[in-house]
């Protein structure tokens, strides 16, 4: 495979919640190794987006191919695909009755099949990584949300995915935490880890994503590198949009 | 708990008020009174032995009528509510009844007084066990489903190891007054013979004719049974409260 192979393709994606078209027709391409961030307004469709992508919503037309997988809903396809596609989630969403090891290895061994030590080991390679292995043994209340969300970036990496997904993982926190979660995610986005961001945190856009895409109404209404998109919006709505996060 | 069993002893305070009661049936000082004691208490093996066996069945039925009740398809759905609906419906009493004269005649099996008491009491309790496992399971929230999904945890996985753990934290509550029930509705046995706590005093009753006394002391070990039960749900509560918010 080569360094710019496409990872994920959408075509012409729809899909609905009743008579509401919470995506309409979206077409989008990842290739390996690129970090894209999503913005726009409440309800534009930006988490439904991501959230097709390992199935945890059922698109209704168009094609979702996550290296070279078409999305069905065999169960084949869907092991495949979530192997591949890690997610971190607003709200964290972590094991709250298991303490943050076994949060980290519930996955490893019951899924990939690793012995309790590798498990272990691979846990706490990732707990590093995000700068908490001290917390190992501790239940994720006992946390503060920003080492809570850590732990489920670490979760999520402990299967080794190749696709991150992330669902405006700093929107639930303190501002004084969102700048712990940001600086792991850059550091992943500097190792070379594709990343799909849905985020409102611009400054994180501008330093890390290398295609920048905005949404409204289930559309995507402009995409580019960042540089140009935020110097010189092309749509009204995107340029409405930057200047109300911007002055807010 | 300690105003309870303050309670206790103004019961006995009752034997004042007439002349009527005789305490000597069952007092413990004279060797009769004493093995009348013994007798009674005798009872509190089966009564125990069965509700406990039967809350046990009653608690995987109850598990696995649950489950249908849960899926997204109507056909399971409605295995779990017409499972629910008739059983939750057939008052116990009568369920016994069916159980250990009619169920005979219709299979050819015959089961003894404590099998058919088992299978009476869980059979009834699982339409209930059912309804509370469901309750429990929907008040998890969506996102630990899809954080199980996102780590490829398969379905029974994901029951296993992440829904069921924090589910059953929720009902313990309701999984002890579903003991304390079962305890109580285990008199009931008593009308097809079983040797339990309620059997024991009707026969004592026979033979001595004092009820008041004898019921009382009934009332008495029921009582101290399910302080018993209450106390343990709480510690079991508090010890696994102990690890989750």
């Amino acid at each position: 495979m080569t360094a710019d192979a496409t990872l994920i393709e959408m075509h012409n994606v729809s899909k609905y919640f009743d008579d509401f078209q919470a995506l309409k027709e979206v077409s989008l391409d990842v290739a390996l190794g690129e970090r894209v961030v999503i913005c726009g307004p409440s309800g534009s469709g930006k988490s439904t987006l991501i959230r097709c992508i390992n199935r945890l919503e059922a698109h209704e037309s168009g094609d979702i191919i996550v290296d070279g997988v078409t999305l069905t809903d065999t169960p084949e396809s869907l092991e495949q695909i979530r192997g591949n596609v890690g997610m971190v989630f607003q709200q964290f969403n972590l094991f709250p009755h298991l303490t943050v090891i076994d949060n980290l290895t519930l996955g490893p061994r019951r899924v990939l099949g690793l012995s309790d030590e590798e498990a272990k080991a691979r846990a706490m390679k990732y707990l590093e990584r995000v700068q908490i292995p001290d917390q190992a043994d501790k239940f994720p209340r006992q946390l503060s949300g920003g080492q809570q969300q850590r732990v489920a970036i670490a979760r999520s990496l402990c299967m080794e995915p190749r696709i991150l997904l992330f669902d405006e993982p700093t929107s639930a926190l303190d501002p004084e935490m969102i700048a712990e979660v940001l600086e792991v995610m850059t550091e992943l986005a500097a190792s070379g880890m594709t990343m799909i961001v849905v985020t409102h945190e611009m400054g994180f856009a501008r330093r890390v994503a290398n295609k920048m895409v905005f949404m409204d109404k289930g559309e995507i209404v402009e995409i580019g590198a960042p540089e140009d998109v935020f110097t010189a919006p092309k749509s009204k709505r995107f340029a409405t949009f930057l200047q109300q996060i911007i002055n807010h | 708990m300690k105003r309870i069993l303050i309670l206790i002893p103004l019961l006995f305070l009752l034997s004042g008020c007439s002349g009527n009661w005789g305490w000597y049936v069952v007092d413990p000082t004279t060797t009769n009174g004493a093995s009348n004691l013994r007798f009674m208490i005798s009872g509190a093996y089966y009564t125990i032995l069965m509700s406990v066996t039967a809350i046990c069945i009653s608690v995987v039925v109850g598990l696995l009528i649950a489950l249908p009740g849960l899926s997204k398809k109507r056909g399971w759905r409605a295995i779990n509510r017409t499972y629910v609906e008739i059983v939750r419906s057939v008052p116990i009493l009568v369920l016994l009844l069916w159980v250990y004269y009619g169920l005979p005649q219709l299979s050819g099996i015959t089961l003894n007084v404590f099998w058919a008491g088992v299978l009476a009491l869980a059979l009834s309790d699982s339409a209930f066990q059912a309804e509370i496992f469901r309750g429990g399971i929907q008040s998890i929230g969506k996102g630990q489903y899809e954080a199980a999904q996102s780590i490829s945890l398969n379905y029974r996985d994901t029951m296993r190891y992440i829904i069921l753990p924090q589910a059953i934290r929720r009902i313990l509550p309701a999984l002890g007054n579903q003991l304390v029930y079962m305890l109580k509705m285990s008199s009931l046995v008593s009308v097809i013979g079983m040797q339990e706590l309620t059997r024991k005093a009707n026969e004592l009753v026979v033979t001595e004719y004092r009820p008041l006394e004898i019921y009382t002391i009934l009332v008495l070990e029921y009582l101290v049974l399910i302080l018993i039960v209450s106390a343990g749900v709480r510690w079991l509560e508090r010890r696994m409260n102990s690890s989750e918010a």
